[in-house]
């Protein structure tokens, strides 16, 4: 199987994989006094540090979540108290969904968010605004920088989803200028199951926790600490620093597939290395993604819901791609793909939009 | 071979797609999401998935084959449930099973089969499939009790070509079981699904009422003279032929009344005594598996019932040999022994 579907997970590296194995042997919780639990404080405090380094903040400003998910979440309950939520229209559901009455800024056929409307949005009053800093489905970046400076011109926080960008691009709290900063383990190549919130100075001394539990974290986010997958967490990140430019594979597959009949409708965009969206004009996007499964590409569209089925993508029906928002599939490279996975997959999408193209004509 | 198997969740097709895969062909599994089970059963916060998708998704998964599950609840909407509440709110009685293979199974999922480089799909439909001289027949299940042929009567001849209908020759249910368990499939005890799939709670006329308001809008019951005898409270409550709920127009003296016709028009019901019926019956839609001509043959004006010697036309206009109370919107299927020689639906 040739594996392109690296933004819903990323094949797991090797450094984070000895990581996890090894501090799986460590015996201790890192809140315990003696010394097995100091061994697992030093592992956590040690992968703090590896974060702070590699994606800005303080250590101590960081809190370790069960994911990029619940980082969002976090980011919503603990910066929003007593502000307007504002968010993109392309942002994902784990902004979405803990912001159900947020205000909603436009983006354009890119997938950039309207920042005149933020602008105007942010002259109302206090805020949180959540952008992404790249999108999940077509890698558009938003222009994050303009953004800050307009949260900071009207006095609003600004939290940066940077799950899909944090070790694809340079993602940073300080050099993006956001208040806080959401990363999931798994989508650098570590395990799954480890997340985090980097958090300002400003937005750490306003902070409100969710789950209080044992006081872990400072106080910001109870419960024992997940120490090894946290360890592979730390390994990912520092891995992902050396990540080969996937963007010439990335146009290659983009290239073949517009040979075979498909539009690569982000071509040519501000966007993410590794991720193409792909239209093929007519064929719904889960015919596509099944007929490549089963020619042993992996691949995907729209959201996948509990159920398996795939709905509609609300992205790009944001970004006013009408029909073509279901018809659209998600290619996404992962760190370790190869010449030969784009040369495989551009075999298959040949033979696949073939078929379909004829029996959809 | 390749196939496409049409996997509910339930017993019958899990033991397809093992039966399929034990022969060696490569089989492909998918289940078709066709509402929102979470709106459905009405609790919010429910997964739109029902328990069927993710039981399919299991047997698939012990079986080895790919599953995957299609979102058809746009098309399903449409296709299904906004004709049966219209078909009600028209005062007819729709069969939504035939509908929805008409739609969603044996044209969208025989689309997505030819897409998938598949040359047939299979169903776990008790009907055979039998290779004839002119192509694929039609017939009844082997097991009459089982037997679904009446509900597949509009599947057309090129449809019929790229279907395969493994349980129709099986001698009963207890034997489908049977391979279930030899097969290792865990659903192999689950009970047989019942009733119509969007409408869990069994009250059908909630559905429509919620679909085509105007259906359960309330009415008068009238005699045929037009008295008013009674109320009702929407005709999509009422079928032709139908005794209950007739409140206080159930009974003339001694004998019991039934509906006799709906006028949607006027939103009346009209019952009198049980009437001796029609002889002759006009459909439309039809659906020939057989070159249309003048035939002698035997109908079924019901799911379940023992079919009825008829005559039926190139145009589709059957002349039964005693009469009956065929009510509109149902199917009339037409039948040489056990093969299918077509339908269509019963006009008003």
């Amino acid at each position: 199987m040739i594996y392109l579907d690296a933004n819903a997970t990323e094949p797991l590296r090797p450094a984070a994989r000895d990581a996890l194995i090894a501090a799986l042997a460590v015996t201790g919780n890192p809140s315990s006094v003696h010394g097995a639990g100091r061994a697992a404080r030093r592992i956590l405090e040690e992968a703090r540090e590896t974060l702070a380094r590699r994606f800005g903040g303080r250590a101590g400003e960081i809190v370790f979540t069960a994911g990029g998910t619940e980082a969002d979440a976090l980011a919503v309950h603990g910066l929003g108290q007593g502000r307007r939520i504002i968010i993109g229209a392309t942002e994902h559901e784990a902004i979405r969904a803990a912001a159900p009455d947020a205000q909603v800024v436009p983006v354009d056929r890119q997938g950039r968010v309207d920042l005149d409307r933020l602008g105007a949005l942010l002259a109302m009053g206090p805020a949180l605004v959540c952008l992404m800093h790249a999108n999940n489905e077509t890698g558009a970046l938003h222009p994050i920088a303009e953004a800050a400076a307009l949260c900071r011109a009207h006095g609003a926080l600004l939290h940066v989803d940077a799950v899909q960008s944090a070790g694809r691009i340079g993602a940073s709290l300080t050099g993006l200028g956001a208040h806080s900063l959401a990363l999931s383990s798994h989508k650098m190549g570590g395990p799954a199951g480890a997340g985090a919130l980097l958090l300002s100075p400003d937005a750490a001394a306003v902070f409100a926790p969710l789950i209080r539990g044992g006081g872990q974290e400072r106080g910001r986010r109870g419960g024992t600490h997940a120490t090894a997958v946290i360890a592979g967490f730390a390994a990912a990140a520092e891995g992902c620093a050396t990540t080969i430019d996937l963007a010439g594979l990335r146009d290659r597959a983009e290239q073949a597939a517009m040979q075979a009949g498909g539009a690569a409708i982000m071509a040519g965009t501000d966007r993410l290395p590794n991720t193409a969206a792909i239209t093929l004009p007519g064929v719904p996007a889960e015919t596509q993604v099944i007929a490549l499964d089963l020619a042993g590409i992996a691949v995907s569209a729209g959201a996948a819901c509990s159920s398996g089925k795939v709905a509609r993508s609300h992205v790009l029906d944001a970004m006013g791609l009408e029909a073509a928002a279901g018809q659209t599939i998600r290619v996404s490279l992962a760190w370790n793909t190869t010449q030969a996975d784009i040369a495989a997959f551009a075999d298959a999408y040949r033979a696949v939009a073939a078929r379909l193209l004829r029996r959809n004509a | 071979m390749r196939i496409v198997v049409a996997m509910s969740g339930g017993v019958d097709s899990s033991t397809v797609a093992g039966l399929l895969h034990e022969q060696g062909h490569e089989v492909i599994g998918v289940t078709l999401q066709l509402y929102d089970h979470g709106a459905a059963v009405s609790r919010k916060g429910a997964c739109c998935a029902g328990q069927d998708i993710h039981d399919a998704r299991r047997v698939a998964d012990h079986i080895g084959i790919a599953h995957y599950v299609i979102d058809a609840e746009a098309r399903f909407r449409e296709a299904v449930m906004k004709d049966f509440a219209d078909s009600y709110a028209a005062g007819e009685t729709p069969v939504p099973c035939v509908r929805c293979n008409q739609s969603v199974k044996f044209t969208d999922l025989l689309a997505l089969t030819a897409d998938l480089g598949a040359s047939h799909m299979a169903t776990g439909h008790y009907v055979q499939r039998v290779d004839g001289p002119d192509g694929a027949e039609l017939h009844r299940a082997v097991d009459p009790q089982r037997d679904q042929s009446w509900f597949l009567f509009a599947t057309t001849q090129s449809q019929l070509d790229r279907s395969l209908f493994p349980l129709g020759g099986m001698p009963d249910k207890a034997t489908v079981r049977a391979h279930a368990q030899r097969l290792g499939i865990q659903v192999a005890d689950k009970a047989d699904s019942q009733d119509i799939c969007f409408v869990p709670s069994g009250s059908y006329a909630d559905v429509v009422a919620k679909l085509r308001p105007d259906a359960a809008v309330p009415g008068e019951i009238v005699s045929e003279s037009g008295q008013v005898l009674a109320v009702h409270d929407g005709i999509a409550r009422y079928t032709v032929g139908q005794a209950k709920r007739l409140g206080l127009a159930t009974h003339d003296g001694e004998q019991r009344r039934v509906v006799l016709a709906l006028d949607p028009a006027t939103r009346r019901v009209v019952v009198g005594p049980k009437r001796e019926g029609t002889t002759t019956v006009r459909l439309r839609e039809m659906n020939w598996l057989v070159p249309p001509a003048t035939r002698r043959c035997t109908v079924k004006l019901r799911a379940r019932e023992v079919p009825h010697g008829a005559v039926v036309s190139a145009e589709g206009v059957v002349t039964l040999d005693a009469p009956a109370l065929p009510a509109p919107g149902q199917a009339c299927v037409l039948y040489d022994g056990s093969r299918v020689l077509g339908g269509g639906f019963i006009s008003a």
